[in-house]
């Protein structure tokens, strides 16, 4: 059989053997140093998640363990006390909180959706005022949050608007630090509808609006909401920019919108978590709990959300 | 209208020529266009009210105290009777948090970014990206008690030879802005790597790399100004960071690269001076101005600096 090969293809033959010796070779002698090199470069990548992943939960274990022992009904039932860490609690903080983020939904959802409708719908990136917007949101999402705390100072509390220190003025100043979180949310929302849907609409005979508010806004529903709870759950977190807006009072009455002191849970958190005694700290670890319980919650609902609802092309 | 049509029609013989143009002019469309135009342009006004809100009383405060002083002067007490405004001590503050802060995240950030993009199996992803985004999500003022009440005395047992004293410390602060910051880093550093066409990878597979080669080699470098966008990032919201400074780092404008001293930051002064009760149209209410002015010019130069970064990653791979 060999005899009847002709020699170049028998000479082709011994030509791939060599070459797949060489390169079998060449690999197998650089492989052992390079295996060890590959392994501890593993290990120090498991070992960096580790630690972030270890450091950000023990956050979390550690204020369960503090505050566990001040946890109960009274936590959230009993108003606030500079005297008496043992009864002290929050509700006039929680109360405090709930108001000013339902004047932060009521701000940013109509706001917040709209400018991305017009950002994915309507502008026309070729001009030049519409790439200004889209580059403005982009770097108000970065302004530190206790600029928009002067900012509320300046020409909320104070200035143009003159609305003083109360609850309306802080549901402002925290709406606007969020806003660009909603907005650049939902606009990722809208851009995942396909854009055969908006041209079947448009081919018959729909209007621009029509198109948009009834066939690419109900699809674009979860994420936009996704992004919402997410700008929402930032806003309740949000301590900074209220010191600077009024919410330090020690408010030891319920709050109300348009006038009177007011106070929210991590501004309340802050302030016990200032004083020396250790009482105070357990009970500021207790707060911790009740607004990391209600975070979770929300998350978890806007994970959920996305999950359930998310449409796949 | 539809008489037109026929009557064309009797006249040429030919089909009508359909009406492409909208039968009314559609007032209502132009309103709501110009609605969500507006919506889209409050935040250009936002910016604008950023802006004239903190130049106003800056220029009041430069008017008594001058520019090179301010910047320049090594002492901070606006309040004191004999009051002195030179900032840098609260600079230095800043910007000491900001490097214990960046020591911390830049290895764990990065690690968990390469990690992530190139080695991590997709059910394992699945699991660790989402969990990162709600971590990231805890309320600073809960990290600052937690560096107050556990990292300190922690820092302290497992480093008895440095000299603490009181319960502040910059570099306790620093590490607690750290773990902050630290999602930020991975999260961002993953989508540079990952938006990394997977071609340059395969390339060098095809050339006998091993996958620790192709990591740092190919995809790192591909990355980099992704990775540096995020690491920007992360810096400007470290000196932006206001609650943990506040609890953890303490209130004295030292001018020190102490890790175990107290010290006051840009954000901490302007949190802890507006508590207090302070009269507007005096110096020390336009001081919170001209601080919060500088924070403002800082922070926005570096996230427009990433921004430009992340842009230019973004063109090249897309």
């Amino acid at each position: 059989m060999a005899d009847d090969r002709p020699r170049s293809t028998a000479r082709t033959e011994l030509a791939v053997a060599g070459a797949r010796a060489a390169t079998r070779d060449a690999l197998a002698s650089s492989s052992n140093r390079d295996r060890v090199t590959g392994a501890v470069f593993f290990a120090a990548l498991l070992l960096g998640l580790g630690t972030a992943l270890l450091g950000l939960a023990s956050i979390l274990v550690w204020s369960f363990v503090e505050g566990a022992g001040r946890l109960g009904p009274e936590i959230i039932t009993n108003g606030p006390s500079a005297l008496n860490p043992e009864s002290a609690g929050f509700r006039t903080a929680i109360l405090g909180s709930i108001y000013v983020i339902l004047g932060v939904i009521l701000l940013i959802v109509p706001l917040g959706v709209g400018a991305a409708i017009y950002l994915e719908e309507y502008a026309d990136r070729e001009k030049w005022w519409n790439r200004v917007i889209e580059l403005n949101i982009q770097n108000l999402a970065g302004v530190p949050s206790i600029v928009y705390g002067i900012l509320g100072l300046a020409f909320i509390v104070r200035g143009p608007l003159d609305l003083g220190f109360v609850v309306a003025a802080a549901s402002l100043t925290v709406g606007l630090l969020v806003l660009p979180t909603v907005i650049i949310a939902a606009r990722e929302a809208i851009r995942a509808v396909p854009r055969s849907i908006r041209d079947g609409a448009l081919a018959l005979g729909a209007t621009e609006w029509q198109t948009t508010s009834r066939q690419v806004l109900p699809v674009a529903v979860p994420g936009i909401l996704t992004g919402v709870i997410l700008a929402i759950a930032r806003a309740i977190g949000e301590a900074a920019p209220l010191l600077l807006v009024g919410a330090v009072t020690f408010a030891t009455f319920n709050p109300s919108i348009f006038e009177g002191g007011y106070s929210t849970l991590p501004v309340l958190i802050y302030n016990y978590a200032s004083r020396p005694q250790e009482e105070f700290r357990v009970l500021a670890a207790a707060g911790v709990i009740v607004m990391l319980i209600l975070l979770l919650a929300m998350n978890s609902f806007a994970v959920w959300l996305r999950n359930h609802y998310e449409q796949k092309w | 209208m539809a008489s037109d049509f026929v009557a064309s029609s009797e006249h040429t013989g030919l089909l009508p020529r359909p009406r492409l143009e909208a039968t009314s002019p559609r007032y209502g469309e132009k309103a709501i266009k110009g609605a969500l135009f507006a919506c889209a342009v409050l935040s250009v006004a936002v910016t604008t009210a950023i802006v004239v809100s903190l130049l106003l009383p800056t220029i009041s405060f430069f008017e008594h105290v001058s520019p090179v002083e301010f910047l320049t002067g090594t002492e901070w007490a606006p309040a004191f009777a004999d009051a002195s405004f030179g900032v840098l001590p609260i600079v230095v503050g800043t910007l000491a948090v900001v490097f214990w802060a960046l020591i911390v995240a830049i290895p764990v950030g990065l690690a968990s970014g390469i990690y992530l993009a190139e080695y991590a199996p997709r059910q394992v992803r699945k699991v660790i990206k989402p969990a990162l985004e709600v971590l990231a999500g805890i309320p600073t003022v809960a990290i600052g008690l937690f560096a107050l009440a556990f990292l300190r005395p922690l820092a302290e047992d497992a480093l008895p030879f440095l000299e603490w004293r009181g319960p502040f410390s910059v570099g306790v602060a620093g590490i607690a802005v750290g773990l902050m910051i630290i999602p930020l880093i991975s999260s961002i550093s993953d989508d540079a790597m990952r938006s990394v066409p997977s071609g340059l990878r395969e390339g060098a597979y095809a050339l006998g790399a091993t996958k620790f080669k192709v990591s740092t080699r190919v995809v790192f470098p591909a990355a980099i100004s992704g990775i540096v966008a995020a690491i920007v990032l992360a810096a400007s919201r470290a000196i932006g960071e206001t609650m943990v400074v506040l609890l953890a780092a303490g209130a004295s404008p030292n001018l020190t690269l102490d890790p175990t001293a107290s010290i006051l930051t840009m954000t901490a002064f302007i949190g802890q001076t507006a508590t207090g009760d302070i009269a507007t149209g005096t110096i020390q209410y336009d001081t919170i101005f001209a601080v919060g002015a500088l924070l403002f010019v800082l922070t926005l130069t570096m996230n427009s600096f990433a921004i430009r970064l992340v842009r230019r990653f973004r063109e090249i791979y897309e």
